[in-house]
């Protein structure tokens, strides 16, 4: 390498740069000449379809996995439920389920056996038939799971409904499957589960093609448990029985799905799904204002009259979500009845709605939104009161009020609870009104919000809230209050026992009458003042005529209407 | 000169052997853990202890830094907890991403730096000069994720001129080989996707090169003003070159050592300017990546991307000083 050949190579480079530098100038130039051209071809010869079949949805997060049974987040659900079909579907707008991939089930007497009649003439993406057989390969396969796949982390779902595995049946709720023929298959459980049929519209539990979860190792998530690793599978193989096949995967970029020509049912207007990745809120918006995607989720409520004002479509999903304020009883004062009575009383919930909440949220007076089982019309409510607020303090000892630390997460957007900081700014100056000084405890939402409201008793009042899963009362209070919990910082047994004794019962028309004493119960001993069921928004370009909003995100976009 | 190289290689083995220590200890001081990040809000305690565990996170930390250097000699940067990808294939998909984007953002700096710094050099205490300083202040003043906003704002929001966020329309197929997207629409000569490729590079090129601009322009102006009145210069002058090949061969030849330095040390700048270019135009590259990593303490993507970055950095400085050493024949001597 000598010094001169580099310096004359270097000026030969130099102009030959120069000359690729006017090159590629003159032939920008042309080229988007070019482009726009045929642009315009493209646009004239797709005019038959009357509207543009591409639809694309801003995603604020790659999906963490393309096999829902490894996934438990929003994003993997969006798209997996274009993909996947379950045996159980969601009934249209509300949260309850309804025969999907099976036509009609059976409970045995004993609520432990269920026989599902499967609809005829399923075809998964790949050729492979959907038959009864299918579907005991799909349970034998969740069932026997082994290893890191056991893991919360990666079979959150599976897990947390179904208990146990293969290897420690002891635990398991499942016990097996039988094809009995054809179209019919029978699902043995080991102890009555009430919600099991509505836990069956879950994304998670959703009927994968067999052959292509052999083929693709669905299963051997690689590396070691340290680091498990997706399958090939969940990286890019999925086969359903969907509307949408997969096509693409650009991680952190997009997911391309194209319509499936053999399905079952109505394919819809839309015949390609983008979605896209924009984590940043601000951006999803800014896309949508500038054509460059037709929709996105979570709309900000301040930003939903601006963008309806241009003419965009917002729609907001019936709410299945709870805000509430917890109680940390391990503090003195919130280990009164009547301080966690004065609070609920001095909480102004209508003025917290329209001053901070999207529009169609509805104030709560229990913790589960009317749309779930056990929904009680007799709960003791806390209408807003400052004055009987300031009464039950004084009666509790504290006439001249007390300081309350008050926590509440930043950085964050969650579907119950948008801006968290204008919540906390509004509750406190409503406590502050009644006597109860606050002291500010705001933390990052992740990690440092989380640990400290679930990891120990170091908080005082804390804004935290919950997106039910699928239609079950269990999903919502015996979660929260079905032991005992750091969040609450208290021992209930009567209550615990309740719970425990609700779920175990087979029978949903059962479990009924003791799920709304249950909820009486929640709001007598007042563990947290439930504020609203928010409602989540989503926001839309003028071409959507309308979008199947599901309170539990079922949303399919074959059922998508588009004007252009 | 070989061995200058080789020396210099060399030292690089300890310097990051130092880096990934500090990092290591760095990225596990920070308050909380991945496991909640990555469970979400309906994590349980157990779950939280159990992602722990899965992890190691609960070993020492001794232990866990040599498990971790034990791979990372072997090549192996462990797996995002994120995503669960392995990091070196995350990094791969994207570094082709912000090396375009830091390309397009250089060219922008040095292709209007050096011009502007010369202009203004030329034309000393005069209005030019001082709309130049004045521009180049500002373009160090404000800061680049501020600047991308606004462009951002104006000119694809308002004006609709260039494309929000993202590589490229989404709607456009196009062909990939290498991930470089516009190279990639030239070599399949889909000009449509080449052409999109580069609208999508202009606004966050320019906020990302602002910053590098600004400082080659003030660099460019006072090494010009410098040589200007050196004595060779005079001498030159004296002997009745004509000005234009004084100002090519003899001032701006000369003025041109600082200068390389400078954008050698702009481009370790650039890729950290990445993170902000890149989150706000949704751009897929490595700062939004490494944003995220942050986000959610993605142990293994960080410190795997860090190393990486410090790697390039230290070689970009190599490289820098071997052109110092052949463009100054001076440096050569020593």
């Amino acid at each position: 390498m000598t010094t001169s050949g580099q310096t004359s190579r270097g000026g030969r480079l130099k102009r030959r740069g120069a000359a690729l530098t006017a090159t590629l100038a003159i032939g920008a130039l042309a080229l988007s000449a070019c482009a726009e051209s045929q642009r315009e071809e493209g646009e004239a010869g797709g005019n038959d379809a009357a509207v543009d079949s591409t639809f694309i949805f801003a995603a604020s997060a790659d999906p963490a996995s393309l096999d829902p049974a490894f996934a438990s987040d929003g994003e993997s659900f969006r798209v997996s439920r274009q993909i996947f079909e379950g045996l159980i579907g969601v009934e249209a707008g509300s949260a309850d389920p309804e025969p999907l991939l099976a036509e009609s089930w059976e409970q045995s007497d004993d609520g432990l056996s269920y026989t599902f009649q499967l609809k005829e003439g399923v075809m998964f993406h790949d050729g492979t038939e959907f038959n009864a057989e299918a579907v005991c390969a799909n349970f034998d396969r969740w069932y026997n799971w082994e290893g890191v796949n056991q893991a919360k982390s990666v079979s959150y779902y599976y897990n947390s409904l179904f208990k146990g595995f293969a290897d420690s049946p002891e635990n398991a709720v499942y016990e097996s499957c039988s094809a009995d023929d054809e179209l019919t298959a029978t699902v043995n459980l080991t102890e009555p589960f009430a919600g099991f049929i509505a836990a069956l519209s879950l994304p998670s539990f959703a009927m994968q093609s067999p052959t292509a979860l052999e083929e693709f190792g669905a299963d051997e998530v690689s590396g070691t448990a340290e680091a498990p690793v997706l399958s090939e599978y969940a990286m890019g193989n999925p086969v359903g029985t969907g509307p949408f096949e997969f096509v693409s995967w650009d991680s952190g970029q997009q997911i391309e799905l194209t319509a499936y020509q053999d399905y079952w049912g109505e394919q819809g207007q839309v015949q390609d799904i983008i979605f896209r990745v924009i984590d940043d809120p601000t951006t999803r918006r800014q896309s949508l204002e500038a054509g460059d995607i037709d929709g996105y989720d979570l709309v900000a409520p301040a930003d939903t009259a601006a963008l309806e004002e241009k003419g965009f479509k917002i729609m907001a999903r019936d709410p299945f979500t709870i805000l509430y304020l917890g109680f940390n009883q391990e503090i003195e004062q919130l280990a009164d009845l009547n301080v966690r009575q004065a609070i609920a009383h001095a909480i102004d919930k209508d003025a917290l709605i329209s001053q901070t909440l999207p529009e169609g949220t509805k104030a709560a007076t229990q913790f589960i939104p009317d749309s779930v089982n056990g929904y009680a019309e007799d709960v003791a409510e806390y209408e807003y009161d400052p004055e009987k607020a300031k009464e039950l303090l004084a009666e509790a000892g504290y006439e001249d009020g007390f300081t309350l630390d008050f926590n509440y997460p930043t950085g964050v957007s969650r579907p119950y609870m948008p801006t968290p900081e204008q919540v906390f700014s509004n509750i406190s100056a409503q406590l502050e009104e009644v006597g109860i000084t606050i002291n500010p405890q705001p933390n990052k939402w992740s990690p440092d919000y989380l640990d400290r409201i679930q990891g120990g008793p170091d908080h005082g009042i804390h804004l935290l809230g919950w997106t039910g899963d699928y239609n079950d009362t269990d999903n919502f209070v015996g979660v929260h209050f079905g032991q005992p919990k750091a969040d609450f910082g208290f021992e209930n047994q009567e209550l615990f026992d309740k719970l425990t004794e609700a779920r175990g019962i087979a029978d949903v028309e059962e479990q009924t009458p003791l799920y709304q004493e249950i909820n009486a119960d929640i709001m007598d001993f007042l563990p947290v003042v439930p504020l609203a069921h928010p409602a989540p928004s989503l926001g839309f370009s003028p071409r959507v005529e309308s979008y199947p909003t599901s309170p539990v995100n079922d949303e399919v976009f074959n059922q998508i209407v588009l004007s252009e | 000169m070989l061995r200058t190289i080789g020396k210099r290689l060399a030292l690089l083995v300890p310097t990051l052997f130092g880096l990934s220590l500090l990092l290591f200890l760095w990225v596990r001081s920070l308050p909380g853990g991945p496991a909640t990040a990555l469970l979400g809000d309906k994590a349980t305690p157990e779950a939280v202890e159990q992602i722990n565990k899965l992890y190691g996170f609960d070993k020492p930390l001794i232990e866990q830094y040599f498990t971790y250097m034990g791979k990372l000699l072997t090549g192996d940067f462990g797996v995002s907890l994120r995503t669960a990808r392995p990091v070196v294939e995350e990094f791969a998909t994207r570094f082709p991403a912000t090396l375009e984007l830091t390309a397009v953002a250089l060219v922008f700096a040095v292709g209007l730096g050096i011009p502007l710094g010369y202009w203004a050099a030329r034309h000393v205490g005069k209005w030019q000069d001082h709309l130049s300083v004045f521009l180049s202040l500002g373009g160090v003043v404000v800061p680049v994720f501020f600047l991308a906003f606004i462009l951002k704002w104006i000119f694809a929001i308002q004006l609709g001129w260039f494309p929000t966020d993202g590589r490229q329309d989404p709607r456009i197929n196009a062909t990939h080989y290498t991930d470089f997207y516009i190279l990639d629409g030239l070599m399949t000569q889909e000009w449509d996707a080449a052409w999109d490729a580069f609208m999508h590079l202009v606004l966050p090129g320019i906020a990302l090169g602002t910053i590098p601009l600004a400082i080659i322009v003030r660099i460019t102006r006072a090494s010009v003003l410098e040589v200007v009145n050196a004595d060779f210069v005079r001498t030159a002058r004296a002997k009745g070159i004509s000005g234009q090949l004084i100002r090519k061969r003899y001032v701006l030849r000369n003025a041109m050592l600082p200068v390389t330095t400078t954008i050698g040390l702009q481009l370790g700048l650039l890729i950290s300017g990445a993170v902000l270019t890149e989150t706000v135009f949704a751009f897929n590259g490595i700062g939004r990546f490494l944003r995220d990593a942050i986000f959610y303490l993605d142990y293994p993507v960080l410190q795997g991307f860090i190393i990486f970055i410090a790697v390039i950095y230290s070689l970009v400085n190599l490289l820098v000083d071997v052109s110092y050493n052949l463009i100054d024949p001076r440096v050569r001597v020593q």
